[in-house]
């Protein structure tokens, strides 16, 4: 495995192997040194082409505890407006000899792209409205602290799936773990071709959040910009959360052993009530904690296999 | 300067009738030239049977088995044996980036392209900088195009001031200049606005005027729809660009043809149920055309998986479901034409973000082997309907007087020899475009071009192309 760009890449013992790995990083993080030898010497770069804070800063500590030389760059605002190719960009930057890119796009399909046009690592950090890998391992093994084995959980994602990313890496490698999965959305907010998706990789449909939150192991609240009300997906917020918002009535509807996880930043009031995100069931602060070492392990995996020049050929 | 035709045929013309004779699959006793008759023998008269055909002072002399008897003395002989005879090819939509992007292309080497690619005309769109809106700028183009001589160049007047949708451009006026404007489009644009479309057409139709519609509800498929909406779309997280937002322009538009009796021409129709619309409109006896690209004749939605911008058009390329009804609506005669969309753009254009980069394919130099490649050999289409759909009713719907006129006795011998059995292997280096984006790269198809004539002139031969001043 060279490259993390899409979870669809990934088959279900290398899922296993950076969440297994991932629990022996996690132990560092309660160390008073936080330091491993393992990326010594390597360089990896941040290039977030798009805002971000906890993305990029949960990289850049995985790499700085791993030893790796880190470095942030961001590139704002397209390279189109700077006249620049995105090609001529990244091989800039490859040129210097860099073991690795991490790439926040706004466009889908650009660190798949760059992955083509540059010699490094690359590892998809959130691209457009495509995928978000990182944060599905993170999710899932957040679920799986809590749950264990995912094989038959049945797990809800709510919200905003038609601009969500991390909807689209978690449907993807919740399947591949063989969770059962049902989407929950007004039929704006689900993307387009839906159906025959859903038909194809087994996942299930749902407008009735009430009638899904009694079978699940785990529900996962999207977030819903407010901005997509003057788009017309939605008549008005509140109409949103009494609908599919996690409002605390909802809560009760929730087996006692299932979870809540929200990949933040959360728009409390709107899909999640303060009372669901701060209930003994929400994992929202345990992802976040996870987020480093899935990352630590992420980056282990892609840049020590390549070292050993094992596996190297994806 | 003042003898350029002694040094041609002194030093020019040995030289490339050795280039000619290389490579050629027949023997050729010399150049053919424009001012010697010539009797081109043994060709497939598409659809009209074996024949030859006899080319005198620019113009078809004679076709059939009788053309040898009316051969004048001296006549050069040109061994045409395997080879079909069409019409010179005549592409509706071509983007030849000139003025403003010359970069990309120009209208010397988009002629080039088109000349190598079988055609002796194009018409040329309308969205260059500045934008084709004036009688001037109109006849700026035909100038080049003549200068440079490969093919007729058309200009294309655009419908509204600067492309902007708001206002007419000077429809009238362009009519009446030195080009003859007679197409019009805004394409790249949807002329969205139903007031500003009704008003064109009824313009328009004093002077036989078309206007051909770049189909794209701005508001179902705005400026960063790249994808066909489906479920490939919401996959790979591009924004859709659904069918509907086509469909609803052709409906709008051929009411409006109806209510106006004025010419539509639909371009690059790319989904099924456009086609549906289109089979209805003509059955009322609507006054609508359409087109189809090569393009969406062949590639599919699924091409868009690796993000690689060489397929990102518009419309975007549709599923295998379309690509079918696209094709039988070609070979039943609802789509009337095959037009390219010929878009070049420089590399730096291309090489972004799949949604940051240009829309755009080249199509002039592959148009011909594609249509050949799926729609003939695979027997849904005869060289007669290749040359009905791509050259005499592209020249009709244009109303080019001086194309498009079939390979009739006394018309001009814009001709366009080819090589039906040829496997041709695309290499986009080959291209005459400044151009490289070519999504035919390294497919291979059936049929190449032998030789284009453009009123007695050869324009190109086994991928040499000349100009005027050649």
């Amino acid at each position: 495995m060279k490259h993390l760009l899409s979870m669809a890449d990934l088959a279900r013992e290398e899922i296993l192997e950076i969440l297994d790995t991932a629990v022996s990083m996690h132990e560092v993080q309660h160390r008073d040194v936080k330091k491993l030898p393992t990326l010594r010497g390597r360089t990896i770069i941040n290039f977030f082409f798009e805002d971000s804070t906890r993305t990029r800063s949960s990289f850049e500590i995985a790499g700085k505890w791993l030893s790796a030389d880190t470095i942030n760059l961001t590139g704002k605002g397209t390279s189109v407006s700077k006249g620049e190719s995105l090609r001529d960009t990244v091989k800039t930057i490859d040129a210097m000899g860099v073991d690795m890119m991490i790439v926040r796009h706004m466009a889908s399909g650009a660190p798949a792209q760059i992955a083509q046009w540059t010699r490094c690592s690359i590892v998809n950090a959130g691209d457009g409205m495509h995928e978000h890998p990182s944060q599905a391992l993170l999710d899932a093994y957040t679920m799986r602290q809590r749950l264990g084995d995912l094989e038959g959980r049945h797990v809800a994602l709510v919200g905003d799936l038609t601009h969500s990313r991390v909807f689209r890496s978690n449907v993807l490698c919740l399947t591949t773990l063989g969770a059962r999965v049902t989407l929950v959305a007004p039929a704006t907010l689900m993307p387009a071709g839906i159906a025959d998706w859903a038909k194809a990789d087994g996942i299930e449909l749902s407008h009735d959040l009430d009638a899904v939150l009694p079978t699940v192991d785990a529900v996962m609240m999207l977030r819903v910009q407010r901005e997509r009300m003057s788009g017309g997906f939605f008549p008005t917020a509140r109409e949103y959360a009494v609908t599919y918002g996690l409002t605390k009535d909802r809560l009760r509807l929730l087996p006692d052993h299932a979870v809540i996880c929200h990949p933040g930043p959360m728009n409390r009031g709107l899909e999640i009530s303060g009372d669901a995100a701060d209930a003994a069931q929400s994992l929202v602060l345990d992802q976040v904690s996870a987020g480093v070492a899935v990352r630590m392990s992420i980056l282990y995996h892609l840049l020590s296999g390549e070292q050993s020049g094992e596996g190297s050929a994806a | 300067m003042s003898d350029r035709t002694s040094e041609d045929t002194s030093v020019r013309g040995p030289q490339r009738s050795a280039e000619l004779m290389q490579g050629a699959r027949m023997s050729v006793e010399t150049r053919p030239t424009n001012t010697t008759p010539l009797l081109i023998t043994g060709l497939d008269l598409a659809g009209a049977g074996t024949g030859d055909l006899l080319v005198v002072d620019g113009r078809i002399a004679a076709v059939g088995a009788d053309a040898a008897d009316q051969a004048p003395q001296g006549s050069q002989r040109y061994h045409g044996e395997g080879l079909v005879a069409l019409p010179g090819l005549v592409d509706l939509h071509t983007h030849l980036r000139e003025p403003g992007r010359e970069d990309a292309e120009t209208i010397e080497t988009g002629s080039q392209a088109a000349a190598a690619g079988g055609f002796t005309a194009v018409l040329a769109m309308a969205n260059t900088t500045p934008v084709t809106d004036t009688a001037e700028s109109a006849e700026r183009i035909l100038d080049l195009g003549q200068r440079a001589g490969y093919v007729d160049v058309h200009p294309v007047g655009a419908v509204s001031k600067g492309l902007a949708g708001e206002e007419l451009a000077e429809l009238g006026l362009m009519a009446r200049s030195r080009a003859r404007v007679r197409v019009f489009s805004d394409d790249g644009r949807c002329v969205h606005d139903a007031r500003l479309m009704r008003r064109a057409l009824e313009y328009i139709r004093s002077f036989d005027g078309v206007i051909s519609q770049h189909s794209q509800d701005p508001d179902l498929a705005g400026a960063t729809a790249c994808c066909h909406e489906g479920e490939l779309s919401g996959r790979l997280g591009l924004p859709g660009w659904p069918g509907v937002a086509e469909e609803s322009i052709v409906a709008r538009d051929v009411m409006l043809a109806r209510h106006t009796g004025s010419r539509v021409h639909v371009a690059h129709v790319s989904t099924a149920g456009s086609v549906e619309v289109l089979r209805w409109a003509k059955a009322q006896g609507s006054a609508v055309t359409a087109e189809v690209t090569p393009h969406h004749l062949l590639l599919t939605t699924d091409l868009l998986t690796t993000y690689d911008p060489v397929y990102k058009v518009n419309p975007p390329l549709r599923p295998q479901e379309d690509v079918e009804a696209l094709r039988e609506a070609l070979a039943d005669g609802t789509i009337d034409i095959v037009a390219t969309d010929h878009a070049p753009h420089v590399r730096q254009d291309k090489e972004h973000a799949f949604t940051d980069a240009a829309f755009g394919m080249l199509g002039l130099e592959t148009a011909l082997s594609v249509v050949s490649t799926v729609m003939v050999a695979s027997g849904r289409m005869t060289w007669a309907d290749v040359a009905r759909t791509m050259s005499t009713d592209p020249a009709r719907i244009a109303r080019l007087t001086d194309q498009g006129q079939g390979l009739t006795v006394g018309a001009p011998a814009n001709l366009t020899l080819i090589d039906p059995d040829r496997k041709v292997v695309v290499d986009a280096a080959d291209s005459k475009s400044l151009s490289r984006n070519n999504p035919w790269h390294g497919r291979e198809l059936t049929c190449g071009v032998h030789l284009t004539m453009l009123r007695g002139r050869v324009t190109a031969r086994e991928g040499l192309v000349w100009g005027a001043s050649s």
